[in-house]
């Protein structure tokens, strides 16, 4: 009897008007949701870890408080760092290097055409090599720089592919005016996949301190501490020595010691709440869907009166008429949920794609054929469970009032 | 009656009442008739002498408000709605004036319907629709939608799912109603036939002629009550009963 329920409900659907086909936008937009949220899985997190400039999981950073909200960090603090600060954590015995950043505004002039962004410093010696570890990769072209190289530069990404708003890209060997000060470009830094690391011009430290004026001034110190396992005791050594040196009490400190892990916290706080919202989303979109799922099968009982009177004087029980309805509104909910599970995966593998190619990441997209199957599944019993009032309606029509229609 | 005959529908000093706005229409208002097995019965009245009402009833679509209904001795009162539907379904077979076929199944799936509701196994309806089809002359209309069918053809599908089941009863609604009169005859014919082979037939009309031309046994509606009842001058079809005989024989080997 279920199957012939299925078959009958089957043929129904079939001459179904386009009426019918858009309450299922609901179900088909939640579903759409859920499966490509869990399909794009950690890519969104990556995507967006990568974008506040979280590449590094052992770089503990160090900034001046007081930031006003504009410029680069560490630029706008009322009281910026120095060496001073950066001479003190060196020693402190859980910190096995501090390393000097500056991060500066700036105007690049090439092919005359003039772009404003930022220029960071690359440190000597040891602290070179570690900051290129960090960077990860070598240069696309080109290469970086040398301690010995005075009035050169490298250049993020985006310079090479010319995503900077200049008229042509640039090529190591070409000079550029920085802050009219010519500089000779060595090389292009690999992708970095973040216009933090991508829209940079990279200088040596001397170069960049002579260049911006800097003198003592530090914008952000990079501290690797000597066990990336004991982050949060190093956090609190950097905090107690500098809390000392600025002379400030704990809890005023107008400096910020951030751990990745507590960066990463953060963002997954953030990814959580927009993760969360798009459920909440999604189950609107379903509850709204089932909605149109009574109300399109309501309309149904009352069109087809005459055909539910037809089948009981030819021998429907009760049962029939309403597994046929009851059935008929769970393939609705199914064919919505057919749709959303297939869009869902493909927004799900584009969107993991897009990722791979703005981050330069490898990722795969997480598709969970059980995650699909349930989806299935539910987005049946929903439509069934909506169409449980109007199929108890379509059996109780009394066959002389229905042929009646 | 002669004995021995079964009695398929019995209606037992039957009224139906109901309320239209603050009026009491009395559409049946003690009828009584009993429908014997192998007969071509009509009950003929006009518009608004409760002869819908009373096909409904006999049809065992509606029940009563006061009086009793027997359909092959079963009381109707007593049945749920479901069995009810379920005997009727097994033992009558309806043949509306606007045809009602479901409008998305093909012929063929319109005659399987009443069969699938028996419980029927799918290939055993698919036989049976087949064969019924033939026995329409529409053997290559089979997946035609009614809507790609004449009205003559629908009538003859409609035929075709009333036979489904091998009910002992046809109850035709103005079977020509909505036919011209050269496709009315030739539904006619196929009634006819199908009573000379055996089956019960009861056809409500408002046309006299049609219902004297065909019936054995005509009662004459008139304000929810019968008026007359006429009868053929020889009685009903010989050659129907023995036919019936043949056929209950060949059923019971």
């Amino acid at each position: 009897m279920i199957i012939d329920s299925f078959i009958l409900s089957l043929k129904n659907l079939k001459h179904r008007g386009i009426r019918s086909w858009l309450t299922l936008l609901g179900i088909f937009i939640g579903v759409t949701a859920v499966v490509s949220l869990i399909s794009l899985g950690n890519g969104l997190q990556l995507a967006v870890s990568s974008q506040f400039g979280i590449s590094s999981t052992e770089l503990i950073t160090v900034e001046a408080g007081g930031i006003t909200g504009a410029g680069p960090p560490g630029s706008g603090a009322v009281n910026p760092l120095t060496t001073k600060e950066l001479d003190a954590i060196e020693k402190i015995s859980s910190v096995k290097r501090a390393t000097r950043r500056n991060i500066a505004a700036g105007k690049l002039e090439y092919n005359d055409r003039v772009v404003f962004g930022y220029a960071a410093s690359v440190p000597s010696g040891d602290d070179r090599k570690f900051i290129y570890e960090q960077l990860g990769k070598g240069a696309v072209e080109g290469r970086l720089l040398k301690d010995s190289d005075v009035g050169k530069v490298f250049l993020g990404y985006n310079f090479y592919v010319n995503k900077v708003g200049l008229d042509k890209e640039i090529i190591s060997g070409k000079k550029v005016l920085i802050n009219d000060k010519e500089f000779e470009v060595v090389g292009i830094l690999e992708k970095q996949g973040s216009f933090i690391f991508d829209n940079v011009v990279y200088m040596n430290e001397k170069d960049m301190i002579d260049l911006f004026d800097l003198g003592d001034k530090v914008d952000i110190i990079a501290v690797q501490p000597v066990d990336k396992n004991e982050m949060d005791k190093t956090k609190a050594d950097i905090e107690r020595v500098l809390r000392r040196i600025r002379n400030v009490k704990e809890g005023e400190e107008d400096f910020v010691v951030s751990t990745p892990e507590a960066s990463l916290a953060s963002i997954n706080g953030i990814l959580a709440g927009v993760k969360a919202f798009i459920v909440i989303v999604a189950f609107i979109s379903i509850f709204i869907g089932a909605l149109g799922i009574v109300n399109t099968m309501t309309t149904s009982v009352l069109e087809r009166k005459g055909e539910i009177g037809i089948m009981k004087s030819i021998g429907a029980r009760n049962e029939h008429i309403f597994m046929q309805f009851f059935i008929e509104a769970g393939l609705l909910g199914l064919l919505g949920g057919l749709v959303g599970a297939l869009l869902g995966t493909l927004l799900g593998v584009l969107g993991t794609q897009g990722i791979n190619s703005f981050i330069g990441a490898d990722l795969k997209p997480n598709i969970d054929f059980m995650l699909i199957f349930f989806s299935l599944i539910g987005s049946f019993l929903i439509g069934a469970l909506a169409g449980i009032i109007p199929a108890m309606r379509a059996s109780k029509q009394n066959p002389v009032d229905a042929l009646r229609g | 009656m002669k004995e021995g005959e079964n009695i398929i529908i019995e209606l037992k000093n039957v009224y139906k009442h109901y309320h239209m706005g603050e009026n009491l229409v009395r559409a049946v208002d003690g009828v009584s008739l009993k429908v014997m097995e192998g007969e071509f019965v009509a009950i003929m009245g006009p518009s608004g002498s409760g002869k819908s009402t009373c096909m409904n009833l006999v049809g065992s679509l509606d029940v009563p408000t006061k009086g009793r209904i027997f359909l092959d001795g079963d009381d109707i009162s007593t049945l749920s709605e479901s069995d009810l539907a379920q005997i009727r379904g097994k033992k009558i077979g309806f043949i509306f004036q606007s045809f009602n076929l479901i409008p998305n199944l093909t012929a063929k799936e319109n005659i399987m319907i009443p069969m699938m509701f028996q419980g029927e196994d799918v290939y055993i309806r698919e036989n049976k629709a087949e064969e019924l089809l033939k026995l329409v002359e529409l053997a290559d209309r089979g997946n035609h939608y009614p809507n790609e069918l004449s009205g003559g053809q629908r009538q003859r599908v409609a035929i075709a799912r009333a036979l489904a089941n091998d009910p002992e009863v046809i109850l035709a609604d103005e079977p020509t109603g909505n036919l011209d009169t050269k496709t009315g005859h030739i539904v006619m014919e196929f009634l006819e036939k199908l009573n000379h082979e055996g089956r019960t037939i009861i056809m409500v009309t408002h046309d006299p002629d049609l219902a004297q031309a065909h019936a054995d046994i005509v009662y004459w509606l008139k304000d929810g009550k019968i008026e007359k009842t006429t009868k053929k001058k020889n009685g009903w079809s010989k050659t129907g009963k023995e036919k019936l005989r043949e056929l209950k024989e060949e059923r019971r080997k």
